[in-house]
């Protein structure tokens, strides 16, 4: 196999006709993954992670709240480099993974919040407090409902698509803000949890089930944004005829009517 | 069960049960409702589609980009 035929394998994928059903394969077993990984990571949560000296058992919220504060920041980033993508190679693809994303890290965001307002109050006295953490991450929550409805209002797709890019680049910035706010600034929520420099501050059992949610919650996210791309696909490749083919295989699944 | 003494002393999580339960009650709803949003919005894209190549005809649904009705997209 020489050089050129190479990279088209590579770039196979990012058609639109290659890659739907691709993600259509491959998205179940991320679901089944998810699953899986949610069972194992409950049990080693709250059957083998040892009650917390200082907090008791309410520290358990960890097995979500952080997985899902990670994913939020994430979800935003990769969108932010599917924007990119779009926006410097042209490639349609890139738009809807970008906005396939949009959902779920919205979720995820709230989820965080939510979570943290509910272990706050027991630990801190108080549901939400306007410090740098919480408040960067509620504007992150915010960049997620602006980048929504700015590309759901938009008309034209083209316009769309690249409006919402900008919004996502430009958002991009908060990341880090949110992330390191618990450095720069003195705030009532705790430092990082986890540190590739340091040696974890929290039994291993605990860090283990905190690991395993997270990756449930990858893939989750890897299966339902597959899920949802797959759909905007179909719409925006309507025109096509490999979409034709695909909505009579459909019909002919469901007995011929629609 | 080496962390707890009963069922009724994991269910009341050392008296903290709203704020844990809350917690991964509001995740796993909301979990499931964004699953239940994104298969139904592939069955009702797919339907509609169907509909919307059958009116303008299979054969010119490829050109009838410019008199195609606006699609409505839900999450």
């Amino acid at each position: 196999m020489n050089a050129p035929e190479r990279s088209r394998s590579l770039f196979r994928f990012a058609a639109p006709h290659n890659f739907y059903p691709l993600a259509g394969r491959l998205a179940p077993w991320f679901a089944a993954a998810a699953l899986i990984l949610t069972f194992a990571g409950l049990w080693l949560g709250f059957f083998v992670a040892p009650t917390d000296a200082t907090q008791g058992q309410v520290y358990r919220v960890i097995f979500i709240h952080v997985p899902a504060a990670w994913m939020s920041m994430f979800i935003y980033l990769v969108m932010a480099f599917w924007s990119a993508v779009g926006l410097v190679m042209n490639t349609r693809l890139s738009f809807v993974m970008s906005q396939a994303l949009a959902p779920t890290g919205a979720m995820f965001c709230f989820v965080a919040l939510w979570t943290g307002a509910l272990w706050g109050k027991p630990t801190w006295g108080a549901y939400w407090v306007w410090d740098a953490r919480l408040t960067s991450q509620l504007l992150l929550l915010f960049l997620y409902f602006g980048f929504i409805a700015l590309t759901r209002a938009i008309e034209d797709p083209r316009r769309a698509d690249r409006a919402g890019a900008i919004i996502a680049l430009v958002g991009a910035v908060n990341v880090p803000i949110i992330y390191f706010s618990v450095q720069w600034w003195n705030t009532l929520h705790q430092g990082a949890s986890v540190s590739l420099t340091k040696a974890p501050s929290m039994a291993t059992t605990m860090l283990a089930g905190m690991l395993v949610m997270a990756i449930a919650a990858w893939m989750y996210t890897i299966a339902v944004v597959l899920w949802r791309a797959r759909s905007m696909i179909l719409e925006r490749e309507r025109h096509t005829e490999w979409v034709g083919a695909v909505l009579e295989r459909e019909a002919q699944l469901k007995g011929g009517r629609a | 069960m080496a962390q707890w003494e009963s069922w009724s002393a994991f269910w009341d999580m050392g008296g903290a049960a709203f704020f844990v339960w809350g917690s991964y009650g509001v995740t796993f709803a909301l979990m499931a409702l964004e699953l239940v949003l994104v298969l139904r919005r592939r069955k009702d894209t797919v339907t509609r589609l169907l509909r919307w190549r059958r009116a303008v005809g299979k054969d010119s649904a490829r050109k009838a980009g410019a008199s195609v009705p606006v699609m409505e997209s839900e999450t």
